[in-house]
């Protein structure tokens, strides 16, 4: 048998210790017993998976078989007629994810670069609790403060400002509603920035000392060090986070819900209300009128299960190429 | 361009735009926070831990039912997700290494990942639709698919630090495996495993999405588990999005208390987290 050298402990405890066992029928049963409970305990996480998506397909089946493909290109959501499309939760997700992450990106990328490269030790520890701070808050309590607080503040002084000076543009033209696409926008890249910075954070501590070292030796400023030794590093792990917070962005609910006015139109203005994916469910699924309508949101919920599932594998890939090379950097 | 003056004002240019980005991440942080203690400070009570929220129109009243239902949910979804997280992190750890285990892993990373309402939805067509009905029960399964992935992943990493030669010490005295694995492995990790299963806690004290359609949030007290119950989270929703300030006051209220709860939780969970570094 080839020696395994990576799981030393492995081979030591379990083939060689537990076949001395059976001589002791008592005992071998025992440990039978217990592996044969940890195995049915570990598959239960596969089954779940499992589970979760047939079960969405299955509930969703009478909505997929009754509109196909027009589901996710048809903009009419009428629950009375029966007539069911999701272009416009589609719209909303999509545009409000992807306008908090522009934000969102270079604020967190700046934060975890100051935390670790220029911050001192000190300053830079506190700021990293104060971020982790932020990411325990309950989605619910952003959104508490979201439409008392923020939403309020926007209608009265953001929304005006940017419809009298770009009001020209068809982004912000339109009446200050407060519940809005931006407050939306600003309530997810509030949401999103602790958790790009943390892992960001990593990326940038797994960076090898020597590369930076070698920098500074070649007589690089602090920014060109960072610019030419840090950042191409982290690349693809930075990417990694980024994805991560898109995922955590579109699978957003109640925050989202309470702040998005809830009203499925695909407007090009910022200030006018929207609708999202998870929000119609959060409004809908509990008092949905027919079979079809709860088969309509069991399909948006599906089509929001495979995007996140595509988006966390695709992060977790990218992820673990950096953290991995972490290691080889070290053993040198 | 590449003057060394050019370079230097360059470099210090940067310096204070990665600071502003710092303060900007951190303004919003700041003002939650203020928000959340001064709105939270003149709204508490002592009706607010003792009294069930009052009808539309009336002043007063409190989440009592509230704390208790979300004490409850906490409870059952932990009795469920706990045995099944550590269960399955003594697999991966102990006799897992092969592909089934790698996985597992995965399917435990990609849980974590899929929205909470999707987790809510599931609960639904598993058991609302069977039992005919919103329930504490529901609720607390939604839940606990979403503390398995955290407390498995926490518990493995932590049994994977116990070191082999404990085990082999207990091994030679003549100790079955699943007694050393219970009595001497999860043993000496234990204060590392509390630590996981504090932050999984803390993490499902304040998921409102599940809840929406398994435990349904109930105005008054629930007598069995098989009716809806009334949480935290779901009494902030609701009172947030009404029209009247005296319910804005509670669910300000009730942030303050579900924030302090969670911090409480979480500085808990780095109390055993030194104690387990200490302890090597």
């Amino acid at each position: 048998m080839a020696h395994d050298k990576t799981d030393l402990r492995e081979e030591s405890v379990l083939q060689q210790i537990e076949p001395r066992t059976w001589v002791l029928k008592k005992r071998l049963s025992g440990d039978g017993v217990f592996r044969g409970i940890t195995v049915l305990f570990a598959f239960s996480v596969l089954a779940i998976l499992l589970m979760m998506v047939a079960g969405m397909w299955k509930e969703s089946l009478p909505a997929f078989s009754k509109f196909g493909w027009r589901f996710i290109t048809g903009r009419d959501w009428d629950a009375v007629q029966g007539s069911f499309g999701a272009l416009a939760f589609i719209w909303g997700s999509v545009i409000s994810s992807i306008f908090a992450l522009l934000l969102a990106t270079p604020l967190s990328v700046g934060t975890a670069i100051f935390i670790t490269e220029i911050a001192p030790k000190k300053v830079g520890g506190v700021v990293a609790s104060l971020v982790e701070l932020l990411a325990a808050i309950p989605s619910v309590i952003y959104g508490l403060w979201g439409v008392l607080v923020m939403a309020p503040w926007l209608q009265r002084t953001v929304e005006p400002f940017l419809a009298d000076h770009l009001g020209f543009l068809p982004f912000f033209s339109g009446a200050p509603y407060g519940v809005s696409m931006l407050a939306a926008i600003f309530i997810l890249m509030i949401m999103v920035v602790p958790i790009i910075t943390s892992i960001t954070k990593e990326i940038i501590l797994a960076v090898p000392q020597s590369q930076k070292e070698a920098a500074i030796a070649l007589g690089a400023t602090r920014w060109e060090m960072i610019r030419v030794a840090v950042l191409p590093y982290g690349k693809s792990g930075i990417l990694g986070a980024v994805i991560l917070g898109l995922g955590r962005a579109i699978g957003e609910t109640m925050a989202v819900t309470m702040v998005i006015g809830n009203t499925p139109q695909i407007s090009m203005s910022l200030l006018a209300p929207g609708y999202t994916m998870p929000s119609v469910i959060a409004n809908e699924f509990a008092e949905a009128s027919s079979n079809l309508h709860a088969a309509a949101l069991m399909e948006i919920g599906l089509i929001l299960l495979v995007v996140t599932l595509i988006i966390n594998i695709l992060a977790r890939l990218l992820i673990w190429s950096v953290t991995r090379g972490e290691r080889r950097g070290s053993a040198i | 361009m590449n003057s060394l003056a050019w370079r230097k004002g360059k470099n210090v240019g940067m310096t204070l735009l990665l600071a502003i980005f710092t303060l900007a991440v951190l303004i919003p942080l700041v003002l939650i926070f203020v928000h959340i203690i001064k709105m939270g400070f003149s709204s508490i009570n002592f009706d607010f831990f003792v009294q069930i929220p009052r009808p539309t129109g009336e002043t007063g009243g409190g989440m009592a039912n509230g704390l208790a239902g979300s004490a409850m949910l906490i409870f059952l979804a932990s009795l469920f997700g706990i045995p099944v997280g550590i269960f399955g992190a003594i697999y991966l750890s102990e006799y897992g290494g092969g592909s089934f285990s790698n996985l597992i892993r995965f399917s435990a990373d990609v849980l974590s990942g899929i929205p909470s309402i999707i987790t809510g939805m599931v609960a639904y067509t598993l058991l609302v639709v069977p039992m005919k009905g919103f329930s504490a029960l529901a609720g607390a399964f939604a839940l606990a698919l979403i503390m398995i992935p955290i407390v498995l992943r926490t518990t493995e990493e932590q049994l994977k630090l116990v070191p082999g030669t404990l085990r082999e010490a207990s091994l030679a005295l003549g100790v079955p495996l699943w007694r050393t694995t219970l009595k001497v492995t999860l043993r000496s990790a234990l204060t590392g495993v509390m630590t996981g299963i504090l932050l999984a806690i803390a993490r499902i004290a304040g998921e409102t999405a599940p809840l929406l359609f398994t435990a349904l949030g109930n105005q008054f007290w629930s007598r069995s588990l098989t009716e809806p119950i009334a949480a935290m989270p779901l009494q902030i929703f609701s009172f947030a999005i009404s029209p009247y300030d005296d319910w804005h006051r509670l669910a300000w209220a009730g942030a303050l208390v579900l924030v302090t709860i969670m911090f409480g939780l979480s500085l808990a969970a780095r109390y055993f987290g030194r104690r387990r570094q200490q302890g090597n």
